[in-house]
Order: C-alpha cells, then sequence, then structure tokens
C-alpha cells in the first residue's frame, strides 16, 4: 500500500492543512476524539506529540501541554493502546512526533513495528541525529513504510538542505523561523523570501511550513510557497477550555482558507 | 597520548556524549564545532586567557597542606583552592575561556544558565568585563535558596530570568537557555557552566577546566617530589570541577579518582541526584549519558540540599569513567555533607561551598593507607550557603 503521506501531496491540490496536538490533552482519554474531530473538520494530515518531560524545541504552551498529558498518565504504551484502532476510524494520514528519549527507552525498533502495525505513517524525532538514523534505523522505517520526516530552520545551510531532502521522507518540515514553537512572528517578508528560496531549490520532497503558524493570514502565506502548514500551539490554545469538540469545529473553521495556487 | 578515556572524533566517549539537538541548534553547535579547536589552539588566544587567569582571577590557586584535617584522617591531605578564586569558585576558569572565544566568533550577546548561581556570577563577572549583555536563567527554585549570588549577578549588570517549568533548578534553566539559544541563534553565545550539552561543550569546558589539575600536578611536584597524589576527590553535578580536576591524571593509572555525587536524603529516597548511582542512559541536554528517568523515559526532578549538584544528569565523559570504573563513585548525603562542611569550618577555618563539602565527605568513606596523598577539589566557598548552614547547625554547637 502507499503511504498516505505520499497519496495526499499526489492527489491533494490546495494547501495542505496538518494539526499538532499533544496525546494525552486536555485529557488522557481525548486522543482519538480529537482525531477523529479534526479529520471530520477537514484537516488533511495529523500529528500526534508525544509527551516529554523536558521538550527543549517546545514553547511554554506545547511544554504545558506536555506536562499535564503526562501528569494524566499518557505514556508511549497507553498511546499505542489508545491508537490500536486508529484505523478503523481514521483515514487521514497520521505522524507521531517524540523526542529521542523515551522512544529510545521503549526500544526503536519495536517502537516502529508497533506504530507500523497501528497504521501510523510517519515519524517526527527531532533530537535524533540524522547520521543515527541512518546508521541504525533508517532500513527499519524502508522496511515498514514509514516516513521519517526531517526539519530544515533559516539557519540550514543549502547544501545542509540538499542533504536533508537526500533523507527525509514524505515531506520536509519547514520551521518557518528561529523561534521554539508557538512564537507568533506573524506574516513578514524575512519569511516571505526564506520560503521563496526553499520554493526554488525545488526540493524532491514536499515542504510542509511550521512553528509560528497561527492562522488564516499565515496559511495563506505559506500556501503560495509550499504544500501545507501545520499548526500546533494555536490549536493546542484553543482546546485548553471549553468543550472539545465545539472548539476544535470552531478553530478549524477559523484556519480554514481557500486554496491558494502555489507559485 | 589519547587513550579509551578520552573523546573520539564524532564526540563520544565510549558509548557517552554525541550531540542530541534539534536541527533548529544544528547552525549554532556547527559553528562551535568548526571553530573551538583552532581557537583554543590558537597562541594568541591561548596568551590572552593566561594572561586573564593570571591576573583577573588569581590563578594558579594555591595548593594547601590542611594540616588539622589530615591529622584527624591520618593521611596528607591537600585542599586545591578553587574557593580563592575571583567570584569564589571554579567556575570563572571556563567562564573567561569561553567568553574570548564568543568574542573571537563575534557573539554579541550572553546568555547561560546556573543553578547554586555560581557558574551564573562567574559568566555576569566576564560580561562586565568584556562589556557584553548577559542573559542569565535560573530556576525559580534556586533563586530563592541562592539570593546572595542572584543580587550579586544583578549588580554585576546582568539580568537573572526565572525559570518555571519543572523542578524550577538547573535542569530547567538550562532548558530555557537552550531555548533562548533557538530564538536568537546569529548574534548569541551559550556559555554552558559544566560538561554537559552536546558535543563539542563537554570537551571544551573539560579543557578550560583542566587548569586545575595542570595546576596540582606542579604544586604537588614542588611540595612532596612526586606530581601524582595517591586520590584526586571532587564533588560532581554535571562534573565540570571534577572533570578539571581529573583531567591531567585520567591517564595515570596509580592516581585513584573519587567523584562525590549527591545522594540527597538517600539513594533510594526518590529524593537524590545520584545521577550515577541509580541513574541509566538516556539523552539530556544534547548528549547521550547516565541520568535519572522513569521506565517512560521521563526526566526525574533531581534533589539535593546543594544547588550545585541538583542535576539529574552528569557529564558524558563522567558517566564513561565510572562505567568503565576508572572512577569511583561515592554518593554523599545532604547530612554528610553538612557534618564535612562544619568540620572544615572548625578545622582549617574555611567554609566551604555545600557542593565541595560533599566532596570532603568522602575522607570518612575511604580506607586510606597511612600517610596516602590525598587531593580534594575545594571548588568553592560556602559563602552562598550560610543560611543553609546556620538552618541545620545541631544544637549545642554554636560556639
Amino acid at each position: 500500500m502507499e503511504n498516505r503521506i505520499d497519496s495526499l501531496f499526489k492527489y491533494k491540490s490546495g494547501t495542505v492543512l496538518s494539526v499538532y496536538f499533544t496525546a494525552g490533552y486536555p485529557s488522557l482519554n481525548d486522543t482519538l476524539t480529537i482525531a477523529k474531530e479534526l479529520e471530520a473538520n477537514g484537516v488533511d494530515m495529523l500529528e500526534i506529540g508525544i509527551p516529554f518531560s523536558d521538550p527543549l524545541a517546545d514553547g511554554p504552551v506545547i511544554q504545558n501541554s506536555s506536562k499535564t498529558a503526562i501528569e494524566n498518565g499518557m505514556c508511549i504504551e497507553l498511546l499505542l493502546k489508545q491508537l490500536s484502532t486508529l484505523r478503523e476510524h481514521i483515514a487521514i494520514p497520521v505522524l507521531l512526533m517524540g523526542y529521542y528519549n523515551p522512544i529510545l527507552q521503549y526500544g526503536v525498533t519495536l517502537f516502529l513495528e508497533k506504530i507500523a502495525a497501528i497504521g501510523i505513517d510517519g515519524l517526527i524525532i527531532p533530537d535524533m541525529p540524522i547520521e543515527e538514523y541512518q546508521e541504525n534505523y533508517e532500513t527499519d522505517f524502508k522496511r515498514l513504510n514509514l516516513k521519517n520526516i526531517l526539519l530544515i530552520t533559516p539557519q540550514t545551510s543549502d547544501s545542509r538542505i540538499r542533504y536533508i531532502d537526500s533523507v527525509s521522507g514524505g515531506f520536509i518540515y519547514v520551521v518557518s523561523s528561529s523561534t521554539t514553537t508557538g512564537e507568533h512572528t506573524g506574516f513578514s517578508e524575512k519569511r516571505e523570501s526564506y520560503l521563496s528560496k526553499i520554493s526554488s531549490m525545488k526540493l524532491n520532497n514536499p515542504c510542509i511550513v511550521g512553528f509560528g503558524i497561527q492562522n488564516k493570514e499565515d496559511i495563506k502565506q505559506v500556501g503560495k510557497y509550499a504544500y501545507g502548514a501545520i499548526i500546533g500551539t494555536a490549536f493546542i490554545k484553543a482546546i485548553t477550555q471549553g468543550e472539545l469538540k465545539q472548539q476544535i469545529k470552531h478553530f478549524i473553521k477559523t484556519v480554514s482558507h481557500d486554496t491558494t495556487v502555489r507559485t | 597520548m589519547k587513550t579509551q578515556y578520552h573523546i573520539n572524533d564524532k564526540g563520544f566517549y565510549g558509548d557517552f556524549g554525541g550531540a542530541y539537538i534539534p536541527e533548529l541548534l544544528h547552525s549554532n553547535v556547527e559553528e562551535l564545532l568548526q571553530n573551538y579547536k583552532t581557537v583554543l589552539n590558537d597562541n594568541k588566544f591561548k596568551e590572552e586567557l593566561k594572561t586573564l587567569l593570571r591576573d583577573y582571577v588569581g590563578r594558579p590557586s594555591p595548593l594547601y597542606y590542611s594540616n588539622r584535617l589530615s591529622h584527624k584522617y591520618g593521611v596528607q591531605i591537600y585542599l586545591k583552592r578553587e574557593d580563592l578564586n575571583h567570584t569564589g569558585a571554579h567556575k570563572i576558569n571556563n567562564t573567561i575561556g569561553q567568553i574570548l572565544l564568543a568574542k573571537h566568533l563575534n557573539k554579541k550577546r550572553i546568555i547561560a544558565e546556573t543553578g547554586a548561581g555560581q557558574h551564573g556570577v562567574a559568566t555576569a563577572t566576564v560580561c562586565a568585563l568584556l562589556g557584553l549583555p548577559c542573559i542569565v536563567y535560573m530556576g525559580e527554585t534556586d533563586i530563592k535558596r541562592q539570593a546572595p549570588n542572584v543580587e550579586k549577578m544583578r549588580l554585576l549588570g546582568a539580568e537573572v530570568r526565572p525559570a518555571l517549568s519543572g523542578s524550577k533548578t538547573l535542569k530547567d534553566a538550562t532548558n530555557e537557555a537552550i531555548r533562548d539559544w533557538i530564538n536568537n541563534p546569529e548574534d548569541t553565545y551559550y556559555i554552558i557552566g559544566s560538561v554537559v550539552g552536546p558535543h563539542p561543550y563537554p570537551d571544551m569546558v573539560a579543557q578550560f577546566q583542566s587548569v586545575i589539575s595542570e595546576e596540582i600536578k606542579q604544586q604537588l611536584k614542588e611540595k612532596t617530589g612526586n606530581e601524582n597524589p595517591d586520590y584526586v576527590i571532587a564533588c560532581i553535578g554535571g562534573g565540570s570541577n571534577a572533570a578539571g580536576a581529573f583531567y591531567h591524571f585520567i591517564d595515570e593509572p596509580n592516581v585513584k579518582l573519587i567523584a562525590a555525587e549527591a545522594a540527597g536524603k538517600g539513594i533510594d529516597t526518590n529524593h537524590t541526584a545520584a545521577s550515577i548511582s541509580i541513574g541509566t542512559t538516556g539523552i539530556i541536554h544534547g548528549s547521550k549519558t547516565l541520568m535519572m528517568q522513569t521506565s517512560d523515559g521521563q526526566i526525574v526532578e533531581p534533589y539535593s540540599i546543594s544547588a550545585g549538584l541538583d542535576y539529574p544528569g552528569v557529564g558524558p565523559m563522567h558517566a564513561h569513567l565510572a562505567e568503565t570504573g576508572r572512577t569511583k563513585v561515592i554518593a554523599i548525603t545532604d547530612s554528610d555533607a553538612l557534618s564535612a562542611g562544619y568540620e572544615l569550618c572548625k578545622l582549617e577555618g574555611i567554609i566551604p561551598a555545600l557542593e565541595s563539602a560533599h566532596a570532603l565527605a568522602c575522607l570518612n568513606q575511604i580506607s586510606f593507607k597511612q600517610d596516602d596523598v590525598v587531593v580534594i577539589n575545594l571548588s568553592g566557598r560556602g559563602d552562598k550557603d550560610l543560611e543553609t548552614y546556620t538552618k541545620h547547625l545541631p544544637h549545642g554547637k554554636q560556639n
């Protein structure tokens, strides 16, 4: 079977909207409910975060959601259990995002086998060195039809972008500005010229832009240069209070937009 | 000569070390990696560093033969007086080195994390010296228990930003400093205070601190005719003073290296910072090392009476030295450290930092041979810990 991420980019003509949320937040058993609601409201891809005690690349909002999730009792074992019926409910691509240490303690290969069996399509491990991936796990990812999604930032050199493009699978996660998650940088010429540069590099992988994406305008700007956008912090904020399903519906409505044509 | 104990080309000490960092930090760390060896070996840099260490820090720090302490334990005890350095601890050896490197790399803004505040003060000091803006992240808990150092940092012109996440101690301050670095990748230099973090930090900090053992060798030779002692004892949180005190003895098999880590209330109590005794291999702050974690891989909040040892991991170099048996690790409880601190006050007229008191407490835990030569690295002075010492002073011992 073709990996769902590949299919998405092959067949979707407009800007892909991907949403990040932390597993086990706001309540322990919300994981699958949130996933279903996001799909029902037209989201194209899901990124489920495995909470970690010390999330270095994340700002306060995702840090707090991780802290709450851990206090709620979330762990890899439980997440796998919650997601065991994932594919009975969800058709869109689903990624897991998690820091390396919890996965390392679980056992990387065992973890990969289990998530592949559940129907997870890709993985983002932001602090796993690329060399370590290539040496130890690339064969496992390929064997299990899992994509290892790598990040680039405005600080990444052109030669390193090419290197990352040659290793990354599914898509490249373009960090829109040099920040931790949730810093709203907003529409800026700097971001525009960066995204324009990336677009002109004609990389092998589609590019999806994340970090600092919070509203319709951000998504519209990003959509001109990239295949899609990832929203995380703004979504976590939106579901922190109120009735979960209502909040999700309302939030997606406010960020959804008409298809923009890529340049 | 490089032995199995030293760092390899990929930044690992045996299985420990490396650079486990998000791509957001890659260019920052790569810039350091590409430059640190060249700069550290540059003659002009070496001369500048040497001059500042001598005229500003006050090096060499004395190696003091402690007569009454020696008499009590029946061995020859030398104290390496890092407490007499400017700012009162070994930390400035590293901050002087790193600020010169930052200047060399044309950085305009300095950030640091601090636990006890010694590294924060040492960083604020060198920033004032070179006229660079300085932001120090410090856990909110530590800000309260190390108030004098907070005041010092502010007086020196630094901004102290409280870390409000987690246990609000050194681990969390380090997280915040790393996040600041992610948000300011171009103009900012991050001065890490210990032999922790992604490669090349552990190696770089160890090299800057290695002046301690370099001096011990010379001084001991002058005093005893032999440059090697039987024991070198140092306390270990992240492990920078121990790295410096051990550095030039690592390849001397006859020198026993003792690392005193913080047992807190006891290593089996869940109120401990004994990362080597009870830790397992994991990734913390960008390096693979021994650390305290749950079976799910969440980092456990540490506890120690000493803010400078209150860290759930240990530098990768120390993980390797301990795993290979090159160092012997002794876990010292809060109360043993306090007793050793009081003892040094009474016997030698020196108030040691609570961190260093952990090293002193090893004297009770080792079966020495008579007249063994023992060097204890007195990493810092105890002014900052007066409140804690006073609070725990046993009744009837006030006079």
